[in-house]
């Protein structure tokens, strides 16, 4: 055989409209909030809608991106995932009425130790809960797309039922911490205290589960099993482990945003994480199967436009997402971030 | 110990109602190349999937080095030391060329010196280490896929169709690196259709058809007989 021509391996540069289309996820933001500020004139109320939005944005995320890693990775519709919004708003807000004390005192040390821990409570209990859920529920019909739908419907039945049967059939009331009420006035805006908590937590989430998708070898193996499963586990990964591990997360990020959830709302019912699956499957369809920061990006979107839209136009704001998620598909019908993956 | 590295006894495998491996033979020496031919459709594919596991064999019996393979899961056969690269190349192509390595040395970090080696092998690597793999040529990604399956030091390496679809200067580069990996004393198990590259390579041929072995023997005696070629392939591989 010949030897081969000298060959100096070189790269094709993207195009302008290639990194054009890349970056647009990213830009639709701002661009969002500029028009925002454009269609609603005054400084104050855009200021307000705009932190309300990502607060709700960032809530929707915390509910939404474990269900879109479990979609991406495990190919699993999981139905089931509302009812770990619900059992943790339940726990958490049981965790927060039993340190009453803690959360009436005008003390931020001691309102933000109750909501963590709070938080830390729910995170458990929906952790070790969507162990068992993907033991029981799930593993059975792996790769069978009708039985996944059934069989999570009815765990979500099953778990909200247990839900009243704890917790009794009636939804509850409740109050925030005394340092989380009212609001704080900024350039004539009124800025909900909790809703700037949201946010915070919002962001923390994203940044250490991109940290951790990005720079840690699990968050390798998680990326590439979204891609092609069976590869990783050629490579000589234990896929199974980490589908459980992610599993897991996703149930206990649930929880999470069902704590913040309820005390967005101010009341929880076990029917709380059914009734917010709606969103979550937007935010995880118009972010891209399988793509945390599509997700984000998705979240804040549907915070933004609800919030935007319920100011302008009222009457419209009941089908501003699915208005939304209808003109993001048809722009990108894989949603705007896609994984790509291995046929 | 026995001379031959993998042995497959009377395997069989099913993919949905199709019967694809029947009562497949088939031995691996230890050291050197063993090319896996036959007709499109014959099962080299099959037979490679189905030693690592990717589809389960509904019968017989697979062992590396003394290991029976049969009941291990995908992870573990390739943790025993079985590289593998499919007919696709399994690249993740929105990882970077760096990504793409670091999961591929499943057993801790990735060795400097062997990386050298890899790199001397495959210089595109190393131009576009932090590149996305997604955005390297076919050939650049097929360099790729071997290089991860050379990123530590494996049993045996499985190698499906590694020059399809190549332009002739890759298929060289793609040649030169797995004479490299011979000389280095490797088993492997290579299917491959390009003639030339598996006359050159070959130690040993295996030729399948209908989903089992129908002649083992020496790659050179292959190579020579058209008629031989003719008779179990239904073509001379000198035509191609």
């Amino acid at each position: 055989m010949s030897d081969a021509p000298d060959h100096s391996p070189t790269l094709a540069a993207l195009s302008i409209s290639d990194r054009l289309g890349q970056a647009m996820p990213y830009i639709l933001i701002p661009v969002l909030v500029v028009l925002g500020f454009l269609a609603i004139g005054s400084t104050s109320s855009w200021l307000t809608l705009t932190v309300s939005g990502l607060a709700m944005g960032m809530m929707i995320f915390l509910m939404a991106s474990g269900l879109t890693l479990v979609f991406g990775l495990m190919d699993i519709i999981n139905f089931g995932h509302g009812a770990f919004i619900s059992v943790g708003a339940f726990v958490g807000v049981s965790v927060l009425m039993a340190m009453g004390g803690w959360t009436t005192a005008p003390s931020l040390p001691l309102n933000l130790i109750a909501v963590l821990l709070a938080i830390l409570a729910a995170t458990l209990v929906t952790g070790i809960l969507g162990w068992g859920f993907e033991r029981v529920i799930v593993r059975p019909v792996y790769g069978q797309h009708l039985h996944q739908i059934l069989v999570t419907v009815g765990g979500l039945i099953v778990i909200e039922q247990m839900i009243h049967v704890i917790w009794g059939p009636h939804e509850i009331f409740l109050t925030r911490p005394e340092t989380f009420q009212g609001a704080i006035t900024y350039w004539g805006a009124a800025l909900e205290k909790f809703r700037l908590l949201a946010v915070v937590l919002g962001l923390i989430v994203f940044v250490t589960m991109r940290l951790v998708l990005r720079r840690t070898k699990i968050g390798l193996i998680v990326r590439a099993g979204v891609q092609n499963g069976e590869m990783v586990q050629a490579l000589g990964y234990r896929l199974r482990l980490v589908f459980v591990g992610v599993f897991i997360a996703g149930s206990a990020l649930a929880g999470l945003g069902g704590v913040m959830w309820g005390l967005y709302q101010e009341v929880i019912t076990a029917g709380m994480g059914e009734e917010m699956m709606i969103l979550v499957f937007i935010v995880v369809i118009i972010g891209g199967l399988g793509s945390v920061e599509g997700a984000f990006i998705g979240a804040l979107l549907v915070g933004l436009t609800q919030n935007y839209i319920a100011f302008l136009e009222p009457k419209l704001a009941l089908i501003s997402n699915i208005g939304l998620m209808a003109v993001i598909l048809m722009w990108r019908p894989q949603g705007m971030m896609p994984v790509v993956k291995a046929k | 110990m026995s001379d031959d590295i993998l042995t497959l006894k009377g395997v069989y495998t099913d993919i949905a109602q199709y019967h694809i491996l029947a009562d497949l033979d088939l031995n691996v020496p230890r050291g050197g190349v063993t090319m896996l031919l036959g007709r499109n459709g014959v099962g080299k594919t099959t037979t490679l999937r189905t030693i690592m596991g990717l589809w389960a064999a509904k019968k017989g019996q697979i062992t590396l080095d003394g290991t029976d393979l049969t009941a291990l899961p995908t992870s573990d056969r390739a943790r025993l030391g079985i590289g593998y690269v499919p007919e696709d190349m399994g690249i993740f192509t929105d990882l970077t060329v760096a990504e793409n390595m670091i999961l591929a040395a499943a057993g801790g970090g990735l060795d400097a010196k062997r990386m050298e080696w890899i790199f001397g092998a495959f210089p595109a690597l190393r131009t576009f280490w932090t590149s996305e793999a997604g955005n390297l040529s076919g050939g650049q990604k097929q360099m790729l896929a071997i290089a991860r399956a050379m990123a530590e030091e494996r049993q045996l390496y499985l190698i499906d169709e590694p020059t399809k679809g190549l332009a002739p200067a890759i298929v060289s580069t793609m040649a030169g690196a797995l004479r490299d990996l011979k000389k280095q004393g490797a088993s492997i198990l290579l299917v491959e259709q390009n003639f030339a590259v598996a006359k050159a390579l070959g130690d040993t041929a295996a030729v399948m058809d209908d989903g089992r072995v129908i002649w083992t023997g020496e790659m050179a005696e292959l190579a020579n007989d058209a008629d031989l070629q003719e008779r179990l392939m239904g073509l001379s591989m000198e035509t191609l």
